[in-house]
């Protein structure tokens, strides 16, 4: 798993990227009320707009930390938006890309370094 | 001696029970109030009509034939209805109101009387023109008030809130750049201690919005604001006194480099109260502002409107002023009401009619009360009385911009909250308790934990010293390490703190019988 | 001055608890040369007795709806007010409060809103409705922006039906954000040319009924053909009273309806302030303007209410809010409510019933002047008529009559050509001696 400083979370199997928010920005929103999850298709390039997440008090834009194609946005979220406080960095998963270049994969921070940069802040 | 003890007690009882929970769920005085659909009404009404003739041959069968879904109540069941939930809002009239940003001042009861006059009141907004005069004269002397308080050469009287004249003078501001070629201007330059709406406005209306950074002591960076001044910026838009309660000491700076690159300077005037009478933002190279009338002029909040938002202009924007407005000739005055012919340089419409008249009524009189005299103690007030509590809780609390006397609001950070597990929010929560609304919190964004305090100019200096004794005794409390006074609160509010998240995540937005899951006044099991 | 409270006395001694020799002291960072030492060029203060009778003065200036026959509609209607309402808002509670920021004392303002927006929703057969817009037209052009964001298509079909001033506000607001909006010509029965301007690119098709000539219409053919599209209907309604009547926008396939609630509970107010309703179905919810209030339960579990969804909103959104609106209509919306509910659903239907048959006798009477065209096929409570010689000039040569004949088509829109179209209307308050006097007056001027 790879991390952005703003707190996106990167794994990939083959060339299919799953993305989302970590542990600790689930933390920093507070109850998550309602996420909106890009559509199939859609191709994002990395930095861009990729769903928006809500808590009560605060609308966060997540970004993609790497350029591709959506495969798809994950369903359960419309449901269950609390499903990225109780499992961040598992069912809480926002959407999956079909990545080009998996050096942008490679550039990005490892737990480590993440962890490292958590201290800083 | 004959003893005469029958009659009942006259003392209290020596051991008093704690407090229970009542069996209906109403507190006392405080009744719990179930919504209208709940009270059965499905087949009643509060008001005599003769039926009508039933005919539907003009309707083309166009008729409303399923059941609509509203319940009536008769008259003394509509009364009690509202005046019980009135019982459930704090009020200005009640006790101080320190909403920082939003002027919850004294509302004057002359206004309400004067709007009220069937000459306002039932006048239709299309009625003859000749048949409007005194409205036609009433909104030009106000324009002239206006003007006059601010030393600028005209008003748009139409917006009908201050986010509405926002964007009444950003589309202004945009229609004289395109006419001068100038409308590849994209960007808009805001404060990050902006209010919400002024980025939310220049988004509206197309622009880019960039941010300006903010100096140590609260206010714009102008080695920041000029670097980002080119020839692509449309406008700023600064809030002065800003919403850290401060007034842009460079604000004649601000307003030369602005123009220097050709761009206009959108003052929100959300705080004008605290200089009305005093200064005057025509003064300062201001070339478009919304005036609050409910905020500086005393127009009843009414639980979140209406508002009304005039915007004065400059020279240089004033030709772009929306339609209508009132102009006056030797035979009375009159109604512009389309900005296609002539000069035909008016933006557009904002509304479909005049704007908030019954909001004109009641600011005008409260500037006819004060006079010139009246407004600049208004402002002189509104500032001692910030400063006041200023001085008073800085020994308790931190105050956010310690240096230097603030304007109409004093703001305080959370640094003297550290250590204590309480929040701002937990401290706010706590002050219901003490009968007091509590001031605007996390606003603006730029200081932690934010507590922005304004009292007005309409308190008393005992009410003042009753706040602040509230205030300081709360702060020791949570110093004392008292922290489930803070923690639970409010306890003796109508409703506990209310789950939020709960509404967001499921919302129910109206009232339907299968998704009320809480029963109303539920009687205690028997 | 009666409105302020402090004492020289006070002032002195609060100085001194700041620190600091004079008031100027407290106005130091304001640049010295916008520090005005003289008072501005205004009057002086006045007791309440001199700004009474001032303002009593202009008043008596004006000629109200209500001292005699009197026949304007055309968005903004007469209808009487129950003086229950006017009591209720005027009660501190609900007067001198803020926007509902603090739930647990502001219960009785979020319950209103609560039943305001159940109110609304039912009245026009959607869903959801929020908490109030500042007026129908403002709430119009709020629609088609939020079809926009819904479509993310950037046309809007606008009905020549529709009140010129919604229009020219809708239109205002659309060319800021750079959408492009046809508007269909002017025409009594304009509702018949909206399918064929229906593109793949349309987000959104408005159409106004009972329409600016109070043409009744229904719009289920066109909302099939705008959701065939993939666009979205949008209903606006002017007279609010009609809904007890008339089907429900929701019935004919609105995703959207607007309507100025001024009717129920508000008053003329010269224009306003009034109330925009706006609901729409529960899937656009997230993409709506305005506020909204909530049920939810307190710390021990008890119903209550608050502001939700408010992450769309500026405060929290700035720039990537839906709309930038701060304030809702909420006394208004009160008035409204409690109007609503004094009325009932017996209540409006009865009401909506005798508006119909009084602008049915107003048509009649009409009819039978000599000269005088009715134009609307099909109406509520307002039509369109013909008068030869001008509508504006009959408007005027009436009021030597006290009678104000209704509002003439010109005055909403100069270029549409149409400077012979008077639009009239009837409400409750109108009276069968009005409407005699009316037929009578012009019989005297057309023949």
């Amino acid at each position: 798993m790879r991390f952005t400083k703003d707190h996106e979370w990167v794994e990939l199997e083959g060339d299919v990227a799953t993305i989302g928010i970590t542990a600790y920005a689930a933390d920093q929103l507070g109850d998550v009320v309602f996420v909106e999850v890009p559509d199939a298709g859609k191709t994002v390039k990395a930095g861009d707009g990729l769903a928006v997440v809500e808590s009560v008090k605060a609308a966060s834009d997540v970004y993609a930390p790497i350029s591709g194609e959506v495969v798809e946005g994950n369903p359960a979220l419309g449901d269950a938006p609390e499903t990225v406080n109780d499992q961040p960095e598992k069912g809480g998963w926002f959407a999956k890309l079909k990545i080009a270049d998996k050096a942008e994969f490679e550039a990005l921070m490892d737990r480590d370094a993440y962890e490292a940069y958590l201290g800083t802040l | 001696m004959t003893m005469l003890n029958v009659g009942r007690p006259t003392q209290p009882q020596t051991a008093v029970p704690v407090a229970h929970a009542s069996l209906t769920g109403a507190r006392g005085l405080l009744q719990d109030e179930a919504l209208i659909f709940e009270l059965g009404g499905w087949d009643k009404t509060g008001v005599d009509l003769e039926p009508a003739e039933q005919d539907a041959s003009d309707l083309a069968g166009l008729i409303r034939e399923a059941a609509i879904g509203l319940p009536g109540l008769s008259e003394p069941e509509a009364m009690r209805h509202y005046v019980r939930l009135s019982q459930k809002n704090h009020a200005i009239d009640l006790a101080l109101y320190p909403l920082g940003s939003c002027t919850m001042k004294h509302n004057p009861r002359l206004n309400e009387k004067a709007a009220r006059l069937p000459g306002f009141a039932d006048l239709h907004p299309m009625a003859p023109i000749s048949t409007v005069q005194g409205a036609l004269q009433l909104m030009d002397e106000l324009a002239h008030w206006l003007k006059t308080l601010t030393a600028m050469p005209a008003v748009a009287l139409s917006p009908k809130a201050g986010a509405h004249g926002e964007l009444c003078g950003l589309l202004a501001i945009k229609a004289a750049h395109e006419a001068k070629g100038q409308g590849h201007r994209r960007l808009v330059l805001v404060p990050t201690s902006a209010h919400g709406t002024n980025p939310a406005t220049a988004a509206f209306v197309g622009y880019d919005v960039a941010e300006i950074a903010q100096t140590e002591d609260g206010r714009v960076d102008l080695a920041d604001l000029e670097a980002k001044l080119t020839t692509d910026v449309a406008a700023i838009m600064v809030t002065n006194p800003n919403t850290c309660g401060l007034f842009e000491r460079d604000v004649i700076e601000i307003g030369r480099l602005t123009h220097a690159v050709g761009a206009y300077f959108y003052c929100d005037g959300a705080n004008f109260n605290a200089i009305v009478g005093r200064v005057r933002p025509g003064d300062l190279g201001v070339d478009a502002m919304h005036i609050n009338l409910h905020k500086t002029f005393s127009t009843p909040h009414g639980g979140g409107g209406p508002g009304a938002g005039p915007v004065v202009l400059s020279e240089a924007l004033a030709p772009f002023a929306p339609a209508p407005w009132v102009v006056s000739g030797a035979d009375g005055f009159k109604l512009v009401e389309e900005t296609v012919d002539e000069a035909a340089q008016g933006f557009g419409r904002m509304v479909a009619f005049q704007g908030q008249m019954g909001m004109f009524v009641r600011a005008y009189a409260y500037m006819l009360s004060h006079g010139s005299d009246g407004l600049r103690q208004v402002a002189e007030d509104a500032v001692l009385n910030a400063n006041y509590i200023k001085a008073r809780l800085s020994g308790v609390m931190s105050a956010a911009f310690p240096d230097g006397p603030c304007m109409h609001e004093a703001l305080f950070d959370d640094h003297w909250l550290e250590g204590t597990d309480v929040t701002t929010l937990d401290f706010a929560k706590a002050m219901i308790d003490e009968g007091f609304h509590p001031m605007t919190m996390y606003f603006p964004l730029v200081v932690h934990g934010a507590m922005l305090i304004e009292p007005t100019e309409t308190e008393s200096k005992q009410e003042l010293d009753r706040f602040c004794d509230a205030l300081i005794a709360l702060a020791h409390a949570a110093k004392a390490g008292d922290v489930d006074r803070f923690k639970g609160a409010p306890y003796l509010a109508p409703l506990r703190r209310l789950d939020e998240t709960l509404a967001a995540r499921k919302p129910k937005l109206t009232w339907r019988p299968e998704l009320t899951t809480v029963a109303p006044a539920p009687l205690a099991a028997e | 001055m009666r409105y302020l409270p402090l004492t020289p006395a006070d002032r002195a001694q609060m100085l001194g608890v700041i620190g600091v020799d004079t008031i100027d002291d407290l106005f130091a960072d304001v640049p010295a040369a916008a520090r005005k030492a003289e008072l501005f060029d205004l009057p002086r203060h006045a007791g309440e007795m001199e700004v009474e009778r001032h303002l009593q003065a202009l008043a008596a200036k004006n000629r109200p709806a209500g001292a005699g026959p009197f026949f304007c509609g055309a968005g903004a209607y007469k209808h009487h007010v129950p003086a229950t309402v006017d009591h209720i808002i005027q009660r501190s509670e609900f007067l001198t409060s803020y926007t509902p920021y603090q739930p647990e004392i502001a219960q009785g303002t979020l319950q209103v809103l609560f039943e305001f927006q159940t109110q609304v929703a039912a009245l026009t057969g959607l869903e959801v409705a929020n908490a109030s817009m500042y007026d129908g037209s403002t709430g119009c052009a709020e629609a088609v922006m939020m079809a926009q964001r819904v479509t993310r298509r950037k046309t809007a079909v606008l009905s020549g039906g529709l009140h010129p001033h919604y229009a020219a506000v809708t239109q205002t607001i659309a060319h800021a954000e750079g959408m492009d909006i046809t508007r269909l010509p002017v025409a009594i029965d304009a509702e018949a040319a909206v399918i064929a301007a229906i593109t793949p690119e349309t987000a959104c098709v408005v159409v106004q009924t009972p329409n600016v000539f109070g043409v009744v219409t229904d719009v289920t053919k066109i909302a099939e053909a705008a959701h065939a599209a993939g666009a979205l209907m949008i209903v606006v309604t002017t007279e609010a009273v009609s809904f007890g009547l008339l089907k429900s926008p929701g019935e004919m396939g609105a995703d959207i309806a607007v309507a100025e609630g001024q009717s129920i509970g508000v008053g003329l107010n010269y224009g306003g302030p009034y109330v925009g309703l706006f609901a729409c179905r529960e899937k656009f919810v997230r993409q709506m303007p305005g506020r909204l209030c909530g049920e939810t339960v307190d710390a021990e579990g008890r119903r209550g209410f608050v502001l939700t969804l408010s992450t769309r909103e500026q405060h929290i959104r700035r720039e990537k809010a839906t709309s930038n609106i701060c304030t809702n209509s909420g006394l208004c919306a009160l008035a409204f409510t409690i109007h609503m509910t004094l009325l009932g659903e017996r209540g409006l239907r009865d009401l909506a019933a005798i508006n119909h048959a009084k602008a049915r006798q107003l048509r009649d009477a009409l009819a039978a002047v000599p000269g005088i065209e009715i134009l609307t096929p099909r109406f509520f409570n307002e039509f369109a008529i013909r008068v030869p010689g001008g509508a504006a000039q009959t408007v005027e040569a009436l009021l030597a009559d006290d009678i104000v004949a209704g509002v003439p088509f010109s005055r909403l829109d100069p270029q549409a050509g149409l400077d012979d179209v008077l639009l009239v209307a009837a409400t409750e308050t109108t009276t069968a001696a009005d409407i005699a006097a009316f037929a009578q007056a012009l019989k005297g001027r057309t023949v």
